[in-house]
């Protein structure tokens, strides 16, 4: 492997990236956002202004949880099957090239695309909150920025395996779409469904192992164990298990959900 | 051609350019590539011609190691294109694939650079590569802005960088205007003077006649001919023409007269006659067509063009 190929390649979707204004785009949009929600997220309550880093938090991955995962998936379909399209891959592939140093520096590339948005936009929260809370309060909104970085990157990483299947840009949308749908949407709903059909028989520790098959949930454990406030306020502490409430372990299957669709879009990947 | 310069030559590499055996590709039933036995010399530019469909692509794609072959082996100097050693040939080897579509968002420049790190030329190649295909002036424009004329070019420069060995060239003429194809193959024959093998394709068969060394004419995933254009015509023992211009009351007696020389054939047209000739009996028509003195008005030979002999060939 050669990490020139690899960070020529990741430069330019980077460059592309903040040269396009998407990088400006999407930091802004997390900026306003994070500030409307620290700042109204209690309004519901008769309450104005920051409130409790622990509520902040919440509020936040409850944002995140929706808009992160949509983002990275828009940004990562047509990473392969755009140059696909555009006839440019079999140029790329005829340099001295791999596919997994095309893959990689391409995921690089947008990998560090998002990550400068997230933590731009997310940042002035962090400086408002540690004008408030000092530093206690700053650790756990780190943890939450580098979780956000990380959810990301997962979600980065199956829109690459997408643009890999898929032989032509408007089918990988749609894939993409389709992963947001059911990761974000519909699989907490199937579990729970599951779990009120089976009326609890199969054994309720081993069901909330399920929840590790989607890295929306392992986000959100992650972000909310942490926090001993919210957790009664979620509800969740109910159906998941201490063992799961260990962040080095969410955190190691997080970076699962990076490497494995990473992994399965180099073995498909074909000319 | 056979006699080579061997400028480019790579230590210890001998033999030919691109050496194919038994090469085929099959998609289920489909033979897409159906053994294919080729050997391209150094210094050689080499087209390659066929229908749409006729396992071109395949074939150049299996060259150029992007798709296995099902069956057979290449090597390109000398080395197999599906082995982990490939990579340093790639350094040497310059691709312009068909219709390719560069990045709108970056200039002239900046495209040349992308390709020079990836390749691993020095980055000073970019400017120098730029004048060579005359695009100097817009090297600091955006590829959005670019004709389709000037896409070619920077396709065919971004071929270049890095002193290729050998160059595959897939339908490198495409949208260019007379002027620039005529510089395009000029500068293809200087580099084949330096030693470096082209392969190329094109649908425009006046185009390839007169300026490849060798063509092979492709049809339904096999090579059904092999040799230079002369090679070709001799292998299709195609006859030759000869257009006539006649005095008016001549055209009917040198019909006759003609007609009883074996195998010449002709038709009568408004200025004097069309003759069919085998290629063997040439002198012989342009003896009877002495008597004639200056009766006869015009003579003009016709070769079977590559046009001729690809439908010949391919049908």
């Amino acid at each position: 492997m050669e990490w020139t190929q690899i960070l020529t390649l990741a430069a330019k979707e980077f460059r592309d990236r903040l040269r396009n204004r998407w990088v400006l785009a999407v930091a802004l949009v997390f900026t306003v956002f994070s500030l409307v929600i620290a700042y109204f997220g209690g309004a519901a309550q008769g309450q104005l202004g920051l409130r409790s880093i622990e509520f902040t938090i919440a509020s936040l991955v409850s944002l995140v949880i929706y808009l992160i995962p949509l983002i990275a998936l828009l940004l990562g379909f047509d990473a392969i099957v755009g140059e696909r399209e555009r006839g440019s891959l079999d140029l790329l592939l005829a340099l001295p090239i791999t596919r997994l140093e095309l893959l990689l520096g391409k995921y690089l590339g947008l990998a560090a695309a998002l990550t400068l948005s997230t933590l731009t936009g997310f940042g002035l929260v962090a400086l408002l909150l540690f004008q408030q809370y000092g530093w206690a309060g700053l650790y756990h909104y780190v943890g939450f920025m580098i979780s956000s970085v990380l959810l990301g990157m997962a979600f980065l990483s199956l829109a690459v395996l997408m643009s890999v299947i898929a032989r032509e840009r408007t089918r990988a949308s749609g894939l993409a779409i389709a992963m947001w749908f059911f990761f974000v949407l519909v699989f907490d709903l199937l579990l729970l469904g599951a779990l009120v059909a089976t009326g609890g028989s199969y054994g309720g520790d081993a069901f909330a192992y399920l929840l590790l098959l989607n890295p929306a949930d392992v986000f959100r454990i992650l972000n909310v164990f942490s926090l001993e406030d919210v957790r009664t306020l979620y509800g969740l502490a109910s159906i998941v298990p201490p063992a799961l409430a260990r962040p080095w372990l969410m955190g190691s299957v997080m970076l699962a959900w990076i490497v494995v669709p990473l992994a399965l879009a180099r073995w498909r990947f074909r000319s | 051609m056979t006699s080579t310069i061997l400028v480019n030559k790579p230590p210890g590499a001998e033999g030919p350019a691109i050496q194919a055996r038994g090469v085929a590709r099959h998609y289920g039933a489909l033979r897409a590539v159906d053994g294919v036995d080729l050997s391209v010399e150094r210094g050689e530019i080499f087209g390659l011609i066929g229908r749409n469909g006729a396992g071109k692509s395949t074939l150049f794609k299996m060259m150029l190691g992007l798709i296995q072959p099902s069956a057979g082996e290449i090597l390109i100097d000398g080395t197999s294109v599906q082995g982990s050693d490939f990579r340093t040939v790639r350094r040497h080897i310059g691709y312009l694939p068909e219709n390719v579509v560069l990045y709108d968002n970056l200039s002239g420049l900046e495209t040349l650079r992308f390709f020079a790190r990836l390749k691993g030329a020095p980055s000073s190649q970019c400017e120098p590569t730029l004048a060579r295909v005359g695009l100097t002036h817009a090297g600091n424009r955006p590829l959005r802005e670019y004709s389709k004329g000037m896409r070619q070019r920077l396709g065919f420069a971004q071929a270049l960088l890095g002193a290729p060995r050998v160059l595959f060239l897939d339908e490198p003429s495409n949208g260019l205007d007379p002027q620039a194809i005529r510089d395009f193959y000029a500068t293809l024959h200087g580099l084949r003077d330096t030693g470096v093998t082209i392969i190329i394709t094109s649908h425009i068969l006046a185009e390839l006649q007169e300026r490849v060394d060798r063509l092979a004419i492709m049809s339904a995933g096999k090579i059904q001919a092999l040799g230079s254009v002369q090679e070709l015509r001799d292998q299709m023992h195609m006859p030759l023409t000869l257009e006539l211009r006649l005095e008016p009351g001549d055209a009917v007696a040198t019909q006759q007269a003609l007609q009883q020389l074996a195998g010449v054939s002709s038709v009568l047209t408004g200025e004097g006659l069309r003759v069919s000739c085998p290629r063997g009996s040439k002198m012989l028509v342009l003896g009877a067509l002495a008597a004639l003195g200056s009766r006869l008005l015009d003579l003009n030979i016709r070769e079977p063009s590559l046009e001729d002999l690809f439908f010949g060939f391919s049908d």
